[in-house]
């Protein structure tokens, strides 16, 4: 494939009617791959400050997609509009759409609190409860009702940790705190929380940026092989991060989207001047 | 703008390439006239300092290992880092093939000379402005030029036809012109397989100038 | 540029002048402290915790009404005024961003500065003058009234250093707003309500004032919240303010007893609060 972007950045090239090949191309391309979120003409406000400016693009399931871009353009906030997270923040407002297979999240009729729990979220620092490791996992499953016996709980909490690849360490101490677990496990625990209560869609902020580099290597083979049945959307500031571990890569400078592509294109041969002076590291 | 870490590296990379080109170069250069001028001596450097390209191949091929692995290139330093460590071995064939001319030179200068209608200097002279052209597109980043010096292959495939069927139609003639028929014919086989080696070299120039792959496609 | 020596020698006269600021402190309070052990230890004996007051120059003289009138006194306000401080501090910290959250903000610092005897005055127009005797239950809403601010205040700024982060990760999860309060915001700061807790309790085990315009006193043994009630430092007041001597040392005696019950209480806290988890 060498044509354009898979959705054309708000820069000069014709934008309208390429977004829709574009969405047509993902699905086009494998048929396994299918939207499960999009987010059209998405403009964001903190107070008169405009945060994000008329991004459009599609998230497909089964696939990591990285949002990259220097500090203050938009992309961890970006990733919060698609849980609705931003909307504890005061003096907030957004223009656009966000789907959830096809679903206006932000229509007036949307329960945030089921929203939320279709969309798991992973922060850039660890941020167990404090609480025992098997109560950390548990605690998504209690609020939302989800399990009916003690022991569906457990099998799910052990499911969870099984998924998370962190089962074997904390096996034998359920019961132990969880501030008690390295920095790495600890956030192999807030992902095993997320899987718990089975959300469709994982938004992860910076989930590695505060791990040394073995606890980044497992988490990232992780995220490779959680996106087998999630989509998995990743904001992180380590581009070689995004190269090894994502299948689309968005590129954001200062609230725009500046381009969106396949990874490997945005790594080797980016279509945008400014994709290319950002990933070889000239942008001044 | 602060100068990027890797800027350095690159740099170096470039350089080292222009000196191997250079002398791949020069040696198609003296290898003809060793071969044309009957001049031994000249054939014996030829083979001589063909270590010299072996050995800045080897430099080559360390260096973009260690900025692949140092500096971790992207997009156009990466495309211009994996092009730098194919076009090495392309350069460096075509010094090989300027060997075997400059040993074909040093058995035919025994042997009484032969005369023939055909211009080796004109072919030779292609395929040394092919690989100038070839060098200086890949230091300019100039994907047009490399496209237009790959056109050339086509004017020394048509050389080299000609040639072969006078060559022919001469050892035919005069069966006493077999054994040194026999040795031009490799010399003229060894100056195509330098034009196509350009045009590796080429290719790989547009890729790295686009990005965009054009080897093995009719275009 | 000043010299090592130089540098080295405010560095170490600043290191010597805060220990001695701290050793200061400690000294007033360990000053005082021996100060009531060493007369309160005189008077006191279990007699002296088991019996109520007798006339002077009988025997067998004790504060047990005091003790327990305080131990009410204390929970009846600690019921009041923990729940009404705790949810008016979630309330600023977690809701009350805007306007009306700085002006509730101001009213609770203002409260905590008004002087407790006005609010003994206060309460006493409220309850007592209505009702037309004093009450355990007036000196219970006048105690509570003394708690309210510094346990809002104090639950606020604990639920304030709750990482905004662990409330983010519980909304990730589907949690509605208020259980994350509840469940991980207030679960979270815990120890540090707690503390403030404490500090309110002790703040008001020690007051007088508010007491002798609701509950008074008493010289027996009461459990009745409509009625007068004993409490240790209305006791104290008035054993101090007498000519007697004997009253003057169980006076000392019922301050040991006051400062201990607090002691214990701290310690008792912070033994049920330490954080399993953290």
């Amino acid at each position: 494939m060498q044509s354009g972007s898979l959705v054309s950045p708000n820069a000069s090239t014709p934008s309208v009617p390429e977004r829709k090949s574009a969405a047509a191309e993902i699905r086009g391309q494998d048929p396994a791959v299918i939207a499960k979120m999009s987010i059209a003409n998405l403009s964001f406000y903190y107070g008169k400050t405009r945060a994000l400016k008329d991004i459009s693009l599609t998230i497909p399931n089964h696939q990591v997609t990285a949002f990259i871009g220097p500090s203050g353009c938009g992309k961890s906030t970006l990733l919060r509009t698609l849980n609705r997270m931003n909307d504890i923040i005061p003096n907030v407002r957004l223009e656009g759409r966000v789907e959830l297979d096809g679903q206006d999240i932000y229509a007036p009729r949307t329960d945030v609190v089921s929203l939320r729990r279709r969309i798991g979220m992973v922060f850039q620092k660890s941020n167990p409860f404090p609480r025992s490791i098997f109560d950390n996992v548990a605690y998504g499953l209690k609020i939302n009702n989800l399990t009916h016996s003690k022991a569906e709980l457990e099998s799910r909490v052990e499911a969870s940790l099984r998924a998370a690849a962190l089962w074997e360490e904390v096996k034998d101490r359920l019961k132990e705190s969880a501030y008690g677990l390295s920095g790495g496990q600890q956030q192999r625990l807030c992902i095993a929380r997320a899987l718990a209560v089975a959300p469709e869609v994982i938004l992860m902020d910076e989930p590695c940026s505060a791990l040394d580099p073995i606890a980044t290597q497992k988490i990232e083979e992780l995220i490779v092989e959680l996106k087998e049945q999630y989509a998995i959307v990743i904001v992180t500031h380590n581009m070689q991060q995004a190269a090894r571990i994502s299948d689309l890569t968005a590129f954001f400078w200062l609230g725009e989207l500046v381009e969106f592509n396949q990874t490997e294109k945005i790594f080797t041969r980016p279509d945008q001047p400014m994709t290319e002076d950002y990933v070889t590291g000239r942008f001044g | 703008m602060q100068k990027r870490l890797i800027e350095e590296d690159l740099h170096r990379l470039r350089d080292k390439l222009l000196l191997m080109g250079g002398a791949a170069e020069k040696a198609i250069m003296l290898s003809m006239r060793a071969l044309l001028e009957r001049d031994s001596e000249l054939a014996e450097r030829v083979i001589r300092e063909d270590d010299i390209v072996d050995q800045i191949e080897l430099e080559i091929d360390q260096m973009c290992v260690d900025i692949l692995v140092l500096k971790q290139p992207a997009a156009s330093d990466l495309r211009f880092v994996v092009s730098a460590a194919r076009v090495a071995p392309s350069v460096e064939r075509i010094a090989d093939h300027t060997v075997n001319i400059a040993k074909h030179a040093l058995s035919l200068n025994n042997e009484p000379s032969i005369e023939f209608a055909f211009d080796l200097q004109k072919m030779a002279h292609v395929v040394q402005k092919m690989l100038i052209d070839g060098l200086d597109a890949f230091t300019a980043g100039d994907p047009e030029k490399a496209q237009a010096t790959i056109q050339n292959d086509d004017e020394v495939d048509a050389y080299y036809d000609q040639c072969y069927a006078e060559l022919i139609e001469m050892m035919t003639r005069d069966s006493s012109t077999v054994a040194r028929g026999v040795q031009w014919l490799g010399v003229i086989k060894h100056l195509e397989r330098m034009a196509d080696y350009v045009t590796n070299i080429c290719e790989q120039i547009v890729y790295m100038a686009r990005g965009q792959v054009i080897k093995h496609s009719v275009w | 540029m000043y010299s090592l020596r130089w540098r080295k020698f405010i560095d170490h006269s600043m290191t010597v002048l805060t220990a001695l600021c701290a050793l200061l402190v400690i000294g007033a309070l360990v000053v005082i402290l021996g100060y009531i052990v060493a007369n309160g230890v005189r008077a006191l004996n279990w007699s002296f915790l088991v019996n109520t007051p007798k006339p002077i120059g009988e025997p067998n003289s004790g504060i047990a009404n005091a003790i327990v009138g305080t131990v009410i006194l204390i929970s009846l306000g600690a019921l009041i005024g923990v729940p009404v401080g705790i949810l008016a501090g979630v309330y600023l910290a977690e809701f009350g961003t805007h306007r009306f959250g700085n002006l509730l903000r101001f009213l609770i610092d203002t409260l905590t500065g008004v002087p407790s005897i006005v609010v003994g005055v206060f309460v006493w127009t409220i309850m007592v003058k209505p009702m037309g005797h004093f009450s355990a239950l007036a000196g219970g809403v006048a105690l509570a009234i003394m708690m309210t601010p510094i346990v809002a205040r104090t639950t606020e700024e604990m639920i304030r250093l709750v990482p905004q982060n662990l409330r983010e990760a519980a909304l990730a999860l589907g949690a509605p707003r208020w259980r994350v309060t509840i469940g991980v915001v207030l679960r979270t700061a815990t120890s540090g309500v707690a503390t403030g807790v404490m500090l309110a309790v002790a703040r008001i085990a020690g007051e007088t004032a508010p007491l002798l315009f609701t509950a008074l006193g008493l010289n027996y043994l009461s459990t009745d919240l409509l009625h007068p009630m004993a409490s240790l430092t209305f006791q104290i007041y008035y054993y101090a303010a007498s000519p007697y001597d004997e009253w003057h040392a169980m006076a000392w005696a019922a301050t040991l007893v006051l400062v201990g019950m607090i002691l214990a209480l701290n310690i008792a806290v912070k033994i049920f609060t330490r954080n399993r988890h953290a």
